[in-house]
């Protein structure tokens, strides 16, 4: 058979779809990996970006680190963490945190810095304190930076999420390391394209979201700057 | 009225921004603050909104220090209009004037309403409050944000350079509209500015200010024009003094002549008459209406069929013309110097032609305005504080 | 654990596996790299001159982008096996998606009375590009590749979990699969090493290749991290 039609079988087999096993719930379970991920990671980053981002403190530790943690292999901070924590969910949640924070903190903080410091003193100038300064402009300005660092986190979770699971977690990628094991190529291919899928899933998640949350006025400007 | 007492701005690193500042800025009045980057203008004016805390002396407004009040509610009282606007980009135009209305709690609707008020007050049509900023030209904007200063009615309004980052002939546009609202709506106004030009325009007072934050004179248009007080005022209102202080006196004293004006009508042989009788070697030909058509000079008027009409004639272009009621010396003067005859044309306000001033009458008014003292010794009907001279 | 560093394996394994993997690893991330600067000059010459090629252009390279590597490095197995070229082609498409947009923003930096001044002084529209566009558009190429060379170092680890070497393999198979920290500690540092040192050279190139950029203002680098 060729390598076409091994995958065609594999997604074609019923037995595929249906049970604890199957792709919806190996999907759903992916899903649920990377979100509780990005919430408790955005949750840490987003207000601290915006912390360091308002006051112009801590700043270049909170790039500096996250820089650095750019360069450290994910699979290097995964195993290190599971080894260290043990087997299990929580010590992978707790390595796709790792990973999520620093693009998100980065992005949120340069959004913030990259706020027009005229803008900053007509809000201060019409008589807005500090908290309004940030919600009202600082905030929705920097929107576009912080999805942007929100996708760049997601699109590494759903990866690194997938490598998980070759610690004995669930997920997508049970299909791949699975299918590896019993030589079946077909099923290796499959959860492969089903976590490309995924990955593009995230991008037309992240481009609505863009859609519905910047403001219009925003956007001009922003495809100016293109990210 | 805003009072500046010995007010200085000293930064921990020693650099003194302002040095003990005296200025009362009278109520219903515009006051321009002028003077080079470094002069110390900005940092007064952010001192009446305590967006700079000095770090000695005190201002008053209507004779309660600024200090007294809390920051952010002292700031809603206060209209702030800065270069470039500073509009927020992810609000529309209407949501951007009601901005300081809403932060003071009156609710959308009532918010709404009173920015479309604004935005018919600043020349704006009601469709461009739904635009975003950046789908505005740059004096538009300049409009959104003096509506936005305006929102809330404060009786202070403070503008710092607003209209240093348009084109000259916008920036034209936004003075006059500056103008007229200040004369509906008698706002107490702090206007920074660097260019002497604007500052003449604009101030009922103008101080200028030396670099080192020291203010070197605070007087009226009229009066700094006439008598800086020293050399660096001098330098600074420009060598071409004189000149601007014509803008100060009225093109109606001015003597017109008629004699040497003829209608298109007439022929060219009464015309050659007309030159030789009163020695003129120009003559304005006029049309329908007493409007001008334009310079024939005597030589050419001798030397054409002297039954030719003069509107039929090769006439040199009028040039620049002035209003007789409502323009300066300086428009008359510019009008001469640009008129190929070397004469101003003045017409009344329908435009018809009331005389020519000949080059000997202007000189003539303009001795007079040498001759002439500035009477007042006041900004706006207060008498100008802080400053001592005679 | 026990000992979270056992340095005599370190000492042992200097050579190999130690020396062998980051031998490996940068076989691996190189090659990309370079790979993946060779596709992108014509193609962000081409994106820069034609305007209307580049937002397709850049959405594909953004959609590949986002991928996992590990989905494309298992998609690629059987058509490569284990040779490197499992890792390469897919980490050298990664780096268009930083390297493209970087080159077209460096190109769109040279002036326009640059272009006109090259094109008044008798170059044709290639002479201009290399002589002229090209050295303009420098900084913001090497800052393009001071990005992507971070990241492919950093991915390339991934490429251990198809059975591919360096560093990833010394953090995988000595280290996680034998439950031993020490190599997974070894490798995460030695790629992180070698990511600022290929940094650092990229930087040092820049000085030697652009010496009339002002040292402060290095090329303008992209805000925000990918």
């Amino acid at each position: 058979m060729s390598i076409y039609e091994l995958v065609a079988a594999w997604f074609s087999d019923p037995g595929n779809w249906t049970g604890p096993g199957g792709i919806p719930a190996r999907f759903a379970e992916h899903t649920a990996y990377s979100a509780a991920a990005m919430a408790v990671a955005a949750a840490i980053a987003v207000p601290l970006g915006l912390a360091t981002g308002h006051t112009g403190r801590g700043g270049l530790l909170a790039v500096g680190l996250a820089n650095a943690a750019r360069a450290l292999p994910t699979i290097g901070v995964m195993f290190l963490v599971v080894l260290a924590m043990g087997i299990g969910l929580v010590p992978v949640q707790v390595a796709l945190v790792v990973l999520a924070v620093p693009p998100i903190l980065v992005n949120t903080h340069e959004g913030v810095r990259a706020v027009d410091p005229g803008l900053r003193d007509a809000a201060a100038g019409m008589g807005m304190r500090g908290p309004q300064v940030l919600l009202r402009l600082e905030l929705p300005v920097a929107l576009p930076m912080v999805l942007l660092g929100l996708r760049t986190a997601a699109v590494q979770v759903v990866s690194t999420a997938t490598i998980a699971a070759y610690v004995g977690v669930g997920g997508l990628g049970r299909f791949i390391f699975d299918g590896q094991n019993r030589q079946e190529f077909g099923m290796v291919a499959g959860g492969s394209l089903l976590v490309a899928l995924m990955a593009v899933l995230v991008l037309v998640f992240f481009w609505l979201l863009r859609r519905l949350a910047v403001s219009p006025g925003l956007r001009a400007r922003e495809a100016a700057v293109r990210e | 009225m805003i009072t500046f007492e010995g007010v200085t701005k000293r930064y921990p690193d020693g650099t003194v921004a302002l040095d003990g500042l005296d200025l009362r800025a009278p109520s219903g009045r515009t006051t321009v603050l002028v003077g080079s980057s470094g002069s110390g203008k900005t940092t007064a004016l952010r001192a009446v909104n305590r967006l700079v805390e000095p770090t000695g002396g005190r201002v008053l407004i209507d004779g309660t220090d600024v200090r007294e009040r809390d920051p952010a509610l002292l700031r809603r009282s206060i209209g702030y209009v800065i270069q470039q606007a500073g509009l927020f980009p992810h609000r529309t135009v209407l949501d951007n004037i009601a901005t300081v209305p809403l932060l003071l709690g009156w609710g959308r609707r009532r918010a709404r309403s009173r920015a479309a008020e604004l935005l018919e007050l600043v020349g704006l049509e009601a469709a461009q409050g739904r635009r975003y900023p950046h789908q505005l030209s740059g004096g538009q904007q300049q409009r959104v944000g003096v509506a936005r200063a305006l929102a809330a009615d404060p009786p202070v309004l403070l503008m710092d350079e607003p209209f240093s980052a348009v084109d000259p002939v916008v920036r034209a546009g936004l003075q006059d509209e500056l103008l007229r609202l200040q004369s509906e709506l008698h706002k107490t106004v702090l206007f920074v500015t660097h260019d002497i030009d604007e500052a003449v325009r604009l101030g009922d007072g103008i101080a200028v200010f030396r670099p080192g934050g020291v203010l070197a004179q605070y007087d009226t248009p009229e009066r700094l024009l006439a008598e800086p007080v020293d050399t660096f005022v001098e330098g600074f209102v420009g060598y071409d003094r004189g000149v601007r202080r014509l803008s100060f006196f009225p093109a109606s004293r001015l003597e017109l002549h008629t004699d040497a004006v003829l209608d298109g009508g007439r022929t060219a042989g009464a015309a050659a008459r007309t030159a030789a009788a009163t020695g003129e070697p120009w003559l304005l030909v006029t049309g329908a209406g007493r409007a001008p058509l334009g310079w024939l000079s005597a030589g050419r008027a001798a030397a054409a069929d002297p039954e030719r009409p003069l509107e039929s004639l090769e006439l040199e272009g009028y040039g620049h013309i002035f209003h007789v009621e409502a323009d300066s010396l300086r428009a008359a003067l510019d009008a001469a110097v640009l008129s190929p005859a070397g004469r101003a044309v003045g017409v009344d306000p329908g435009g018809a032609v009331l005389g020519v001033v000949s080059q000997a009458d202007l000189a003539a008014a303009i001795w007079s305005v040498g001759e002439d003292t500035v009477g007042e010794d006041t900004v706006g009907g207060d008498t100008v504080g802080g400053q001592d001279h005679g | 654990m026990g000992e979270v560093i056992r340095w005599d394996w370190i000492a042992r394994g200097l050579e190999d596996p130690i020396g062998t993997a980051v031998l490996q690893h940068l076989q691996l991330s190189l090659v990309p790299i370079a790979l993946g600067l060779l596709a992108a000059l014509p193609l962000g010459v081409a994106a820069a001159r034609w305007r209307r090629v580049y937002p397709p252009l850049l959405t594909v390279v953004n959609v590949l982008y986002a991928v996992p590597s590990i989905a494309l490095f298992f998609l690629l197995l059987p058509y490569t096996g284990l040779t490197m070229w499992t890792a390469v082609l897919p980490l050298a498409l990664y780096t268009l998606a930083i390297l493209v947009p970087n080159i077209v923003d460096g190109l769109h930096q040279v002036p326009g009375h640059v272009r006109q001044a090259a094109t008044a002084m008798g170059f044709g529209p290639l002479r201009r590009l290399v002589l002229v566009e090209l050295p303009v558009a420098v900084p913001a190429v090497i800052a393009g590749l001071r990005v992507a060379s971070v990241a492919t170092i950093s991915m390339v680890s991934v490429a251990s979990m198809v059975g591919l070497g360096g560093l990833g393999a010394l953090i995988l198979r000595e280290g996680f699969n034998n439950r031993f920290a020490t190599p997974i500690i070894v490798g995460v540092v030695l790629t992180a090493v070698l990511a600022f040192a290929v940094d650092g050279l990229l930087v040092l190139a820049q000085r030697l290749l652009t010496p009339w950029v002002p040292r402060p203002a290095r090329g303008r680098e992209r805000k925000g991290v990918r």
